[in-house]
C-alpha cells in the first residue's frame, strides 16, 4: 500500500497486474490468520502438556509430554459439569426472553404504527451506545439490596434477558416483509399475536437464528456481572469460576498453566464451535445491521 | 466487551401512510404495538434508565451497605461524592490509563483493521478462511483468552523466550510501563476481527467508479487510496474511535485477570475496576457511582460527537 509512494506512473500501472500486488496481500493475510489463530492452538497443546513447556519448541506437540490430566485437575477445582449447566442455564435464560420478548418488539418496531415507537427504537439504538458495565454499582445495589436476587439464575439473567441488537437484528429483518400481507391476513381476522407468531416469525428464520448465535456469546462469555452477583461456587458459571481459580488457586497448584488452558479450552468450545458451523450467520447480518441500521 | 455495543445506527425509516379517520386512535393506528413492545420497555427502564436514575441519587447522597431490613439515614451530600472521586489519584490514574490505552489501540486498531480488510477484500482464495480466522477472538470469551495470554507473557512464557535477551524486565504484565500497553494490545487482538469485517463492509459500498475515475485522472494507488478508500470508509473509522472509547471506559476482564487487579500499583486499573473495588469490595458505592455517572456522561457526550461527524461525512 505504501511502498507505491515515490513510484512513477509506468511502474505503478505494473504494480496494478495482480502478480506484482499478490505477495504482500497474501502475506499479511497468512500473517495475521497465524497471529489470530496461534493462541488458540497454543492454548489446546498448553492443556495436554504433562509440565508446562514454554519454550518455542513446546509449541508443537510432543508424544512424551501428553496428557489429559489437566482435564481431571481442573474438572476437580470448578466442577466443569456443574459450572457448564449453570452457563447453560444463564445464556438460555437471556435467549428465551430475547427470542419472546425481543421478537415481540421488532416485529411491533418493524410493521405495527402506534405511539412512541420512533422513541422506543431511539431507546433501542441508545442502550447500545450506554455499556451496563457503567450501571454495575446501582444494578448491583438494586439487585442485591433491594429485590433480593443475589446468589439466583434469576439476577444473573435480568440485566440482560433482552438483547438490545437482537431487537434491532428483528426489526430490520420484519422490515423487508411486506405490509400488505399483513393487512390481508388483519382484514380475515387474524389476531396481531397471531400473525406474528404463524405468518411473520416463520419468514424470518434466518433472523432468528442470527439473533440466537449473537445472544448466545454475550451471557456465555459474560464474565463481570455473574462474578458480583454469585458468591455460592454451585451457582457460578463457567466463566466465573474459571476466573476465581485464576485469580486465587492456581498459585497452588501443580501444574497451574494446564489446568488454566484446560479450563479455557472448555469454556471457549461451545462459542467457536457455534461460530464455525454457523460462520456465515454472524459475519452476514450482525455487523450490517449495526453499522447501516 | 461483547457484542452489545454494536455501533448506532441511522435507520431507514419505514414510509409512514398517513390515514386519518377510521384506525387512527389514541395510541396509533395499531395499538398492539404497545403491548408488543411494553416487555421491552419496562426491561430498559428496570436495567438502564432506573439504575441510571439511581446512580444519580448514590452519587450525591451518603451511601452504605446496611444490614438487610435496617432503616438508615441516607443523608445528601450534595458534590462531596464527585469531590472524593476527583481527587482520588488511583481514579485519576484509571482515567489516565484509558488515555494510554486510546493512544494505543486506535491507531493499531484503524491501521491493521483497514490494511487486513483491503487485504481481504481484494483476496480470491481463502476469503472464507481468513474471515473466520480473524473473527475467532472476538466470539471467545476474555476468560479463556486471557489464560492463554497469562502463559504467553508470563516472564519465562514463549513470548520472552523467542525474544531473548530482548525481552523486557520486568516483564510484560508485571511491568508498570508495559502492563497497559499488553492489555490494550491483547484487547486491540481480541477486537480486530470486528473491525476488520467493518472495514471490509465499508469498503464495498466505495464505488468502483470512484477508484476508475481517479485512475484515469492519474493517481497512483496511494493517492487513490487517500482521496477515495480513506473518505469512504470515514464512518467506519469514526466508529474505531467511538467503541474503543467504550471499551477503554468498560475494561474490567483484562485489568482484573490478566494484570492481578489493575497492577503493578494501579498500572494498569481501570475506572470499571476502580467502581468495584471502591464500590463492593470497600463498600463505597456512592463514590462508585459517581464514576459511573461521570463514565455515562463521557461516553454520551463522546458518541454525539460521533454521529455528528458522521452525519457530516455522508
Amino acid at each position: 500500500m505504501a511502498t507505491t509512494t515515490t513510484q512513477t506512473p509506468t511502474v505503478t500501472a505494473a504494480g496494478r497486474g495482480s502478480r506484482l500486488r499478490f505477495p504482500w496481500r497474501m502475506l499479511a493475510l497468512l500473517l495475521g490468520a497465524f497471529v489470530f489463530l496461534f493462541p488458540f492452538y497454543y492454548m489446546i497443546i498448553g492443556s495436554l502438556q504433562t509440565e508446562p513447556d514454554p519454550t518455542p519448541a513446546g509449541a508443537l506437540p510432543d508424544p512424551g509430554n501428553l496428557t489429559l490430566d489437566n482435564y481431571s485437575d481442573i474438572n476437580a477445582q470448578v466442577n466443569l459439569g456443574r459450572t457448564l449447566i449453570n452457563s447453560g442455564i444463564f445464556t438460555g435464560g437471556v435467549i428465551l426472553g430475547t427470542v419472546v420478548f425481543g421478537a415481540l418488539a421488532g416485529y411491533a418496531l418493524a410493521q405495527l404504527h402506534f405511539r412512541g415507537r420512533g422513541t422506543v427504537f431511539a431507546l433501542a439504538l441508545l442502550v447500545q451506545v450506554v455499556p451496563f458495565q457503567l450501571l454495575i454499582i446501582p444494578l448491583y445495589v438494586l439487585i442485591t439490596r433491594n429485590y433480593g436476587m443475589a446468589d439466583s439464575y434469576l439476577g444473573m439473567i435480568l440485566p440482560f434477558a433482552i438483547n438490545s441488537t437482537a431487537v434491532i437484528i428483528f426489526r430490520q429483518y420484519f422490515l423487508q416483509l411486506p405490509s400488505e400481507m399483513f393487512d390481508a391476513a388483519r382484514i380475515d381476522g387474524a389476531s396481531e399475536l397471531a400473525i406474528m407468531r404463524w405468518i411473520a416469525l416463520p419468514l424470518i428464520r434466518p433472523a432468528l437464528l442470527t439473533a440466537v448465535l449473537l445472544t448466545f456469546i454475550g451471557p456465555w462469555n459474560e464474565f463481570l456481572w455473574p462474578f458480583l452477583i454469585t458468591k455460592q461456587a454451585d451457582l457460578q458459571p463457567l466463566a466465573v469460576a474459571l476466573a476465581n481459580y485464576i485469580s486465587n488457586v492456581s498459585a497452588r497448584a501443580a501444574n497451574p498453566f494446564g489446568a488454566i488452558l484446560a479450563g479455557a479450552c472448555v469454556l471457549a468450545a461451545p462459542a467457536v464451535t457455534l461460530f464455525l458451523v454457523f460462520q456465515r450467520r454472524f459475519v452476514t447480518s450482525d455487523i450490517g445491521s449495526g453499522v447501516k441500521g | 466487551m461483547t457484542a452489545e455495543a454494536a455501533p448506532p445506527a441511522v435507520a431507514a425509516r419505514p414510509p409512514v401512510r398517513p390515514r386519518t379517520g377510521r384506525g387512527s386512535s389514541l395510541l396509533g393506528r395499531h395499538p398492539m404495538g404497545t403491548a408488543f413492545v411494553t416487555p421491552y420497555v419496562v426491561f430498559i427502564a428496570a436495567v438502564f434508565a432506573f439504575p441510571l436514575v439511581y446512580a444519580a441519587w448514590l452519587s450525591f447522597h451518603d451511601y452504605f451497605f446496611a444490614a438487610p431490613g435496617a432503616t438508615v439515614d441516607r443523608p445528601f451530600v450534595g458534590f462531596d461524592n464527585y469531590a472524593t472521586v476527583l481527587s482520588d489519584p488511583a481514579v485519576r490514574q484509571a482515567f489516565g490509563n484509558i488515555v494510554v490505552f486510546l493512544v494505543i489501540n486506535v491507531p493499531l486498531t484503524f491501521a491493521l483493521s483497514l490494511l487486513l480488510a483491503i487485504a481481504l477484500n481484494r483476496a480470491i482464495h481463502g476469503r472464507i478462511f481468513f474471515r473466520v480466522s480473524y473473527f475467532v477472538p472476538y466470539v471467545t470469551a476474555s476468560v479463556a483468552v486471557v489464560g492463554v495470554w497469562l502463559f504467553l507473557f508470563s516472564s519465562g512464557g514463549l513470548v520472552n523466550q523467542i525474544l531473548g535477551p530482548l525481552a523486557p524486565d520486568p516483564s510484560w504484565l508485571v511491568s508498570s510501563t508495559l502492563a497497559m500497553p499488553t492489555i490494550a494490545l491483547f484487547v486491540t487482538w481480541k477486537q480486530l476481527g470486528f473491525f476488520i469485517l467493518l472495514y471490509l463492509a465499508a469498503l464495498q459500498n466505495v464505488p468502483k467508479e470512484l477508484y476508475d475515475s481517479a485512475s484515469a485522472d492519474g493517481a497512483n494507488r496511494w493517492q487513490s487510496f487517500r482521496a477515495v478508500t480513506l473518505p469512504g470508509v470515514r464512518p467506519a473509522t469514526v466508529l474505531v474511535v467511538l467503541l474503543a472509547t467504550i471499551t477503554g471506559a468498560n475494561l474490567f476482564t483484562e485489568p482484573y485477570l490478566l494484570t492481578g487487579g489493575g497492577g503493578p500499583n494501579g498500572a494498569s486499573a481501570s475506572p470499571v475496576l476502580i467502581m468495584y473495588q471502591l464500590g463492593i469490595e470497600q463498600g463505597q458505592p456512592d463514590v462508585a457511582a459517581a464514576i459511573g455517572v461521570i463514565l455515562v456522561i463521557g461516553v454520551l457526550i463522546i458518541s454525539l460527537i460521533n454521529r455528528r461527524l458522521v452525519g457530516g461525512g455522508d
